[in-house]
C-alpha cells in the first residue's frame, strides 16, 4: 500500500509508458515546464526534447498535429490546458481523430491520448471551469475516461496510452492534488470498466470524477440514517460499463446519477434512458439526476458554490427519492430549479 | 507614420492620471489575493508595466467605440473609464461589480463602455471585434471597433481568419497587440523572434494581410498615444483596419506563477531614482517602467513638479483604498440568483 497524489499518478503513468515505448511522446502548451499544475513537470529533463515538445498557443493544430502523427507511427499524449480551449480543436477531434478508423474502413489507428482538466470551484468564470465531457460521450470513435482518485489517474492513463483508440483522458482540477492509497501501483484497469466503491442495498449512486467523493460523503450521511447507498464510480465514460450499472440497480432497485456538469443534456439522461430500457421492472422509484443547473460557470464564490452539486445536493435527492423528511434544514437555494 | 503630435499639459497630466490609477488599482488586486482568505482563489491578470498602452489607445477612442479585451482586462476597463469600485467589486464577484459577479477578475465586462467581451480564451475576442466594426460599417456611422490582445493570439487560428476578413471588407477595427515579453532593447523597433512564432516580425503578418501596420514602444507614453491617435483617426476615416503592435518589456512582478509586488507597493521616489528601488526592479524602473519613465519626463521638463506628482498619487491611492472598502462591503450575489441570466427574460 502506497499513498499517491493525483498528478503524480499521471505523471508516473506517462514516465512508465515513455519507458516502455519509444512511440511516445508528449506534446502541448507549456509541457516542458510542466503546464499549469506541474503534470508534466521533469518529462523534458527526463526524455528530452526530441519526445516532450513545447507547441504554440494553437490548440486546433496540436489536435490535428498529434492526429496526423498518431496516423503516421507515433503514440502521442497531446494536453489541452482547460476542457473549456478544447472548443477551439473540435473540428480536428470530432471531424479527423475520431472518424479515421471507421472513415478508413479499418485500415488506420489513431492511437492518441488528449489530457484535459475541468471543473468548477477555482472562481476562474465562465471560460476556465466548465465539465464538457457529454459532448464528448457523444462522438462514436472517441473513448472517453473521467478517474476520480490517484489509483485511477495511474492505471487508466496508462490503459489510455496503450489503447489503439484516441482517448479523452478528463483529471478534474480539484482532485490533482488529493491523496490516495494505491493498493496496487502496477494494476492497469480495463477502459470501459466501473468499480463498485461501496456497497449498499437500498438504492445505488452512479457517478465519476469528483462527484464521487461527494457520493461517498452522502452514503456516509445516508448510513447514519439506516440507508445503505452503493456507489459506482464509472471511471469511464465512452464506453460506459452499463453491466456493472444494471447488476447494482437491479440488486437496489433504485438508481441516481451524479454529476458536475449541467443536468440537462448530461450523461446522466444517458444512463437513466439505459437502465428505463433494460431494468425498468426492477426499479421500485423513478431515477433521479443530480447536476448542475442550466448555466454557465459564475465566478463569485457564493454563485460558484450554489451551482456546483455537492454532498447536500445528493443527500436530498435521495430524500425525495425516498420520501424522507429532510434531515437538514439547510434548503438548497437552486433545488427546484435545479429539476 | 507617426505624425508630430503636441500634448498639452493638462492632456499629459491626465495620462500619468490614468496610469497611476492603473497601477494602484493593479496592486489593491495583488492585496485582495495576498491578504484576504479566498477572495481570489484562481489565477489572476495584471497589467501592471502595461499601462501607456491602454491608456494611449483608450486615449484615442470616443465614447461610442467598441472595446474588446482579454483576461488581461482591468487596465483597459478602467483606460476607457471604467469606475474603480465597480471594478474592484467584479473582481472580487460582488453584487456590485459590472457584471454583478458573474465575470470575475478574467471578464469585467463593461458594455455601458463599449466593452463587450474579455475573452478568457486565446484570441476569442478577435472575430468578435470584426464583428463589431462589420455592424458599424453596415450602420455607416464613424465608430471604430478596438481590440487589445496579447501576442500568443497570432499562435491561434482565428486571429488570420478575422484579419483576412476585416481587411477584405475594410472593416473599421483597430487590433492592438501587446507583445509583452520584449527585451527592452527590441523595443524601439528591429526584428523581435519569439520561440513560439516564426514571424521575424508581428507586423509582417499583418502586412501580408494588406493590413496597414506599426510598431511603437508600449512603454512610451506619448509614443503611443501618437501612434493610437494615428491609427484610431486612419480606421475611422474609412481606410479599413489598422494593426498596432505595442512592444512592452515583462514587469519582474510578472514573472512567477501569481504575480507579486516585489520590494511591496509601488513607490514613487523609485521612478525618480530607479537605483533606489528593489534590485530586481532596478533595470525595468530605468528603461521599461512606463510610469517611471513617464514622471521622469514631466518632471524633468517641467509639466509636473515632484510635489504634483506626490499629490495625484496621494489623491489616486485615497481613491484606490476607497474603491476597495466598497467592494469589499458589497453583498456577494445571492445563491439562489445563479440560474438569472442566462436568457432574455
Amino acid at each position: 500500500m502506497t499513498q499517491m497524489r493525483y498528478v503524480d499518478g499521471l505523471r508516473r503513468a506517462i514516465e512508465l509508458e515513455m519507458e516502455r515505448d519509444q512511440r511516445v511522446i508528449v506534446l502541448g502548451e507549456d509541457v516542458g515546464v510542466g503546464g499549469p499544475f506541474g503534470i508534466t513537470v521533469g518529462l523534458l529533463e527526463r526524455f528530452g526534447e526530441r519526445r516532450v515538445i513545447n507547441t504554440p498557443i494553437s490548440e486546433d493544430s496540436i489536435m490535428g498535429l498529434a492526429t496526423g502523427a498518431a496516423l503516421a507511427g507515433k503514440r502521442p499524449i497531446i494536453e489541452i490546458m482547460f476542457v473549456d480551449f478544447i472548443t477551439l480543436a473540435m473540428s480536428q477531434l470530432v471531424n479527423h481523430t475520431a472518424k479515421l478508423r471507421f472513415m478508413s474502413g479499418g485500415q488506420l489507428s489513431v492511437p492518441l491520448v488528449i489530457r484535459v482538466q475541468q471543473g468548477a470551484g477555482g472562481g476562474w468564470g465562465a471560460h476556465h471551469s466548465q465539465s464538457l465531457e457529454a459532448w464528448f460521450h457523444h462522438v462514436p470513435g472517441l473513448k472517453v475516461v473521467a478517474p476520480s482518485n490517484a489509483a485511477d489517474a495511474l492505471g487508466l492513463l496508462r490503459a489510455a496510452i496503450r489503447d489503439d483508440d484516441p482517448v479523452l483522458f478528463i483529471e478534474h482540477r480539484g482532485l490533482h492534488f488529493r491523496r490516495d492509497e494505491v493498493s496496487d501501483p502496477d494494476a492497469i484497469p480495463a477502459l470501459g470498466t466501473a468499480k463498485i466503491l461501496r456497497g449498499g442495498k437500498d438504492l445505488t449512486i452512479i457517478t465519476y470524477s469528483k462527484a464521487v467523493w461527494d457520493a461517498l460523503a452522502a452514503a456516509d450521511e445516508l448510513a447514519a440514517r439506516d440507508l445503505s447507498a452503493e456507489v459506482i464510480d464509472l471511471r469511464s465514460l465512452s464506453p460506459l460499463d452499463m453491466d456493472t450499472v444494471l447488476g447494482s440497480v437491479r440488486r437496489t432497485s433504485r438508481a441516481l446519477i451524479v454529476h458536475e456538469a449541467v443536468r440537462q443534456g448530461g450523461l446522466g439522461a444517458e444512463i437513466a434512458a439505459h437502465i428505463q430500457e433494460t431494468a425498468f421492472d426492477w426499479l421500485d422509484a423513478p431515477m433521479h439526476r443530480v447536476g448542475a443547473p442550466f448555466a454557465p460557470v459564475p465566478a463569485s464564490p457564493v454563485l460558484e458554490q450554489a451551482f456546483v452539486p455537492d454532498t447536500r445536493t445528493i443527500v436530498a435527492a435521495v430524500e425525495q427519492m425516498l420520501g424522507l423528511a429532510p434531515a437538514s434544514s439547510t434548503e438548497d437555494p437552486l433545488e427546484r430549479r435545479r429539476a | 507614420m507617426t505624425q508630430p503630435h503636441s500634448y498639452s499639459v493638462e492632456a499629459k497630466r491626465k495620462f500619468l492620471e490614468q496610469m497611476l490609477t492603473i497601477r494602484r488599482a493593479e496592486e489593491q488586486v495583488i492585496h485582495f489575493a495576498t491578504d484576504h482568505e479566498d477572495l481570489i482563489r484562481g489565477h489572476f491578470h495584471v497589467y501592471i508595466g502595461q499601462e501607456a498602452s491602454g491608456v494611449g489607445a483608450c486615449a484615442a477612442l470616443g465614447p461610442d467605440d467598441y472595446v474588446f479585451t482579454t483576461h488581461r482586462n482591468h487596465g483597459h476597463v478602467i483606460a476607457r473609464g471604467g469606475e474603480l469600485g465597480p471594478v474592484l467589486a467584479e473582481i472580487i464577484g460582488r453584487t456590485t461589480g459590472y457584471n454583478k459577479g458573474r465575470g470575475g477578475t478574467f471578464h469585467v465586462i463593461a458594455p455601458h463602455l463599449g466593452i463587450l467581451q474579455t475573452s478568457g480564451v486565446v484570441g476569442g475576442c478577435v472575430p468578435l471585434a470584426a464583428g463589431a466594426a462589420f455592424s458599424i460599417k453596415k450602420r455607416g456611422t464613424r465608430q471604430v471597433s478596438l481590440v487589445f490582445f496579447g501576442d500568443g493570439v497570432l499562435e491561434e487560428g482565428a486571429f488570420y481568419e478575422a484579419v483576412n476578413l476585416a481587411s477584405l471588407w475594410k472593416l473599421p477595427v483597430v487590433f492592438v497587440c501587446e507583445n509583452n515579453d520584449v527585451a527592452r532593447e527590441r523595443r524601439k523597433g528591429g526584428a523581435s523572434p519569439s520561440d513560439s512564432l516564426a514571424a521575424r516580425q508581428l507586423t509582417d503578418i499583418s502586412n501580408a494581410f494588406s493590413v496597414p501596420s506599426v510598431t511603437a514602444d508600449g512603454a512610451d507614453m506619448l509614443a503611443m498615444a501618437a501612434a493610437m491617435g494615428d491609427a484610431v483617426s486612419k480606421v475611422r476615416g474609412g481606410a479599413g483596419p489598422v494593426f498596432v503592435e505595442s512592444r512592452i518589456t515583462r514587469w519582474p512582478g510578472n514573472a512567477g506563477t501569481f504575480p507579486a509586488l516585489l520590494g511591496g507597493d509601488y513607490r514613487l521616489d523609485w521612478a525618480l531614482a530607479p537605483s533606489s528601488g528593489p534590485k530586481e526592479l532596478q533595470d525595468w524602473l530605468q528603461h521599461s517602467d512606463p510610469v517611471a519613465l513617464f514622471v521622469r519626463t514631466l518632471v524633468a521638463n517641467g509639466a509636473m513638479s515632484k510635489a504634483d506628482v506626490e499629490a495625484m498619487d496621494a489623491r489616486i491611492r485615497k481613491a484606490v483604498a476607497e474603491a476597495a472598502s466598497f467592494a469589499l462591503a458589497s453583498p456577494a450575489p445571492k445563491a439562489e440568483c445563479a440560474l438569472e441570466h442566462i436568457f432574455a427574460a
